[in-house]
């Protein structure tokens, strides 16, 4: 493809123009972490050309010893230089797809697993949008929870180093072409959120890893440390990662029915009934490390129940009404993913089981209007209102016996997850915690 | 990398075809003037006139020519005043004086230069195409917009001193603007010229990169690219 050429020759240029000298080659994990090996810019017309190889056998999730050789294709469209690295010579960076030695994509590529549902997705016709709202701490440092300041939701708050921090990364996230939507200080005390402005998913995958990498590395420079972790603080409000989606058929926001009750289409209904129906099986990709699960629990605004509605907050789905009238604002917000999952997986779930709900023309069980929390146990069963996983495992399990899970995961990385994430689990419950020990010690 | 920096010299030039910005002649009415700018219109050079005392500095053009003919000390002031104007960005100056005065011309930047009345049509052409040469405007390659300097062959984008790192569709979407300032791009043909058109996405697609290249020119240039309401994009008139 002649465009292909041409972008190799824009990143090729601009390499020598800006005098570069290392480029670093990005990718993702299964779990979600940002790996980077650099090559010099001598080597980047071969790179672009034939790809990379490096060893997978030591990347989570990747490879069995035998089958270890893997190849990094540079994706130019993804070439940026970074900012905060000194002028010259610069360092860029490049996000790359995974490639087994003989050609074919690799089956354990998180960004290959999007890539597959959104072409699913074109086929139908759609785009898929994404619009997350990245919440996370500030401590002192990575082995104390300690918060910074005593500030609260949309706080300025000017003893802190948060209106300096949330600036230096707007900054950054700027000079990577990010747009930021929004940026404030969340509920907790040391927590901030960064809402970054919609785009087609694999993009917005790859935005959230470099935001979560600019987060890092401007708490690096301001002395503090930054984290993504679920729920760091006893007590307090986690952190999540609302993701505001949309379908576009062409320039048509899909979703988008003015005649339609708050102002939803009925290919936004179907969208959610499927959300909604698959929910419970794709919570394990959504939060998937056991403390994501002391994020979901009642009392923090975090979902708890599987339902949706529009001014209902506590609910899983959320339609918000800020301009109903708007076709380009018209979307649904999937409340329950944390920023510590991996959103290549995540947002390929959520698409997947949007068109699922698509497909099998499914309707919505009725709007959530009243608000859960304040029915009993007895009430919401009555009503059919299923529960969010209440743990680790119990999400495994739902998950497991998910065929859409284990379509979209494909394989290799479908059993992967699940026997990694059993591992993770059997290491937590083997453990003997603190609470444990002080009530049960004196008593027992 | 030196030529981008001539952004920095031009108060604004738009040099593609039909959207060249004017000489700018900087002189009391009178015969000479006029004489003057017919003699700049037959070189093929567009002009404007300003009298010497009123300002100018906020007049988009590529060259100012200055002319003195009785006190010097004043016209140097004036354009002293003019240069220190808050939003200026130098143009290069071309001095027209008499002989005599030559040893009170005063400080001449290096992309300035100064000529004696009277002087030969021809020399004045000369002297002219060297400053325009100089000023970089005659870089095929160089597209300048006000703050904005784009180079089409290095890809490198200045916007004041600091350069802009752009992803390729970035680059190519604001190429296709700034060739046209001031022209209306629907989201269709901007769609079709970048990224062709058997491009699957749609026009959400050009929504997404205009308002991330408006991300990287920063709150202070994001109005450079204005958005004409429910039909596309434009680059903005940068001047005046």
């Amino acid at each position: 493809m002649a465009r292909d050429d041409d972008q190799r020759t824009f990143v090729l240029r601009t390499v020598e123009e800006r005098e570069i000298r290392f480029v670093r080659l990005w990718f993702t994990d299964v779990l979600g972490f940002l790996k980077s090996f650099s090559i010099p810019a001598q080597e980047l017309p071969e790179a672009l050309e034939e790809g990379v190889g490096f060893d997978g056998s030591a990347i989570d999730g990747f490879a069995r010893v035998q089958e270890a050789d893997m190849i990094a294709r540079p994706d130019a469209s993804t070439f940026q230089v970074l900012p905060w690295r000194p002028d010259v010579p610069g360092v860029a960076r490049m996000f790359c797809d995974i490639h087994t030695p003989d050609g074919p994509p690799f089956a354990g590529d998180p960004r290959l697993v999007l890539r597959r549902v959104v072409s699913r997705a074109a086929d139908l016709g759609f785009s898929f949008y994404v619009g997350p709202e990245i919440e996370f701490f500030l401590f002192d440092g990575p082995t104390d929870p300690k918060p910074l300041d005593v500030g609260s939701y949309f706080d300025l708050t000017p003893l802190d180093i948060g209106s300096d921090f949330r600036q230096r990364a707007i900054t950054y996230l700027e000079e990577f072409g990010i747009p930021v939507k929004d940026s404030h200080h969340e509920v907790a005390a040391s927590q901030h959120e960064i809402d970054l402005r919609h785009t087609d998913a694999i993009a917005m995958s790859d935005a959230i890893m470099t935001c979560r990498l600019v987060v890092k590395e401007v708490a690096r420079e301001l002395g503090v440390y930054a984290t993504f972790m679920p729920k760091p603080i006893q007590g307090a409000f986690g952190s999540g990662m609302h993701t505001h989606v949309s379908l576009f058929e062409g320039d048509r926001n899909a979703f988008f029915d003015p005649t339609g009750e708050h102002s939803l289409s009925k290919v936004a209904r179907c969208f959610i009934a499927g959300l909604l129906r698959h929910a419970r099986a794709i919570t394990a990709i959504t939060n998937q490390w056991t403390n994501s699960y002391k994020r979901l629990v009642p009392g923090y605004e975090a979902p708890v129940h599987v339902g949706w509605g529009a001014r209902n907050r506590s609910a899983l789905i959320r339609v918000p009404l800020t301009k109903p009238h708007k076709e380009a604002a018209c979307r649904i917000e999937y409340r329950a993913p944390d920023p510590a999952c991996n959103p290549y997986l995540s947002f390929a779930l959520i698409l997947a089981a949007g068109l699922d709900g698509i497909e099998r023309e499914d309707e919505p069980p009725p709007e959530m209007t009243d608000d859960v929390w304040s029915m009993g146990d007895a009430e919401r069963i009555g009503r059919g209102i299923p529960v969010l996983p209440e743990s680790l495992p119990e999400a495994l399990v739902e998950m497991g016996s998910s065929e859409l899970v284990r379509e979209v995961l494909g394989e290799h990385l479908f059993e992967w997850f699940i026997a990694n994430k059993r591992a993770e689990w059997d290491e937590y419950r083997t453990y003997v915690t603190g609470l444990e020990l002080e009530r049960n010690l004196p008593r027992l | 990398m030196a030529a981008p920096r001539a952004a920095s010299r031009s108060v604004v030039a738009m040099r593609d075809a039909g959207s060249d910005p004017p000489a700018l002649i900087v002189a009391d009415p009178g015969a000479e003037r006029d004489r003057l700018a017919a003699e700049l219109s037959l070189l093929g050079f567009p002009s404007i006139v300003r009298t010497s005392g009123s300002p100018w500095h906020d007049v988009a053009a590529w060259v100012a020519l200055v002319v003195v003919l009785d006190d010097l000390e004043t016209a140097a002031r004036r354009v002293e005043q003019a240069r220190s104007a808050p939003g200026f960005e130098p143009v290069p100056l071309l001095w027209l004086v008499r002989p005599d005065a030559f040893a009170h011309v005063p400080d001449l930047d290096g992309s300035d230069d100064f000529i004696g009345v009277p002087y030969a049509v021809a020399e004045l052409g000369v002297r002219l195409r060297r400053l325009r040469r100089r000023s970089g405007h005659d870089d095929p390659d160089l597209i300048h917009r006000g703050p904005l300097a784009m180079n089409v062959a290095t890809y490198h984008v200045t916007l004041l001193d600091r350069t802009l790192d752009l992803t390729f569709m970035e680059f190519e979407l604001l190429k296709l603007l700034v060739r046209s300032p001031g022209r209306v791009f629907t989201r269709d043909e901007i769609l079709a010229r970048v990224w062709g058109y058997d491009y699957f996405g749609g026009m959400r697609t050009v929504d997404v990169h205009i308002r991330r290249v408006r991300s990287k020119l920063g709150q202070d240039h994001a109005w450079l690219i204005e958005t004409v309401r429910s039909v596309g994009y434009r680059f903005a008139q940068v001047h005046p």
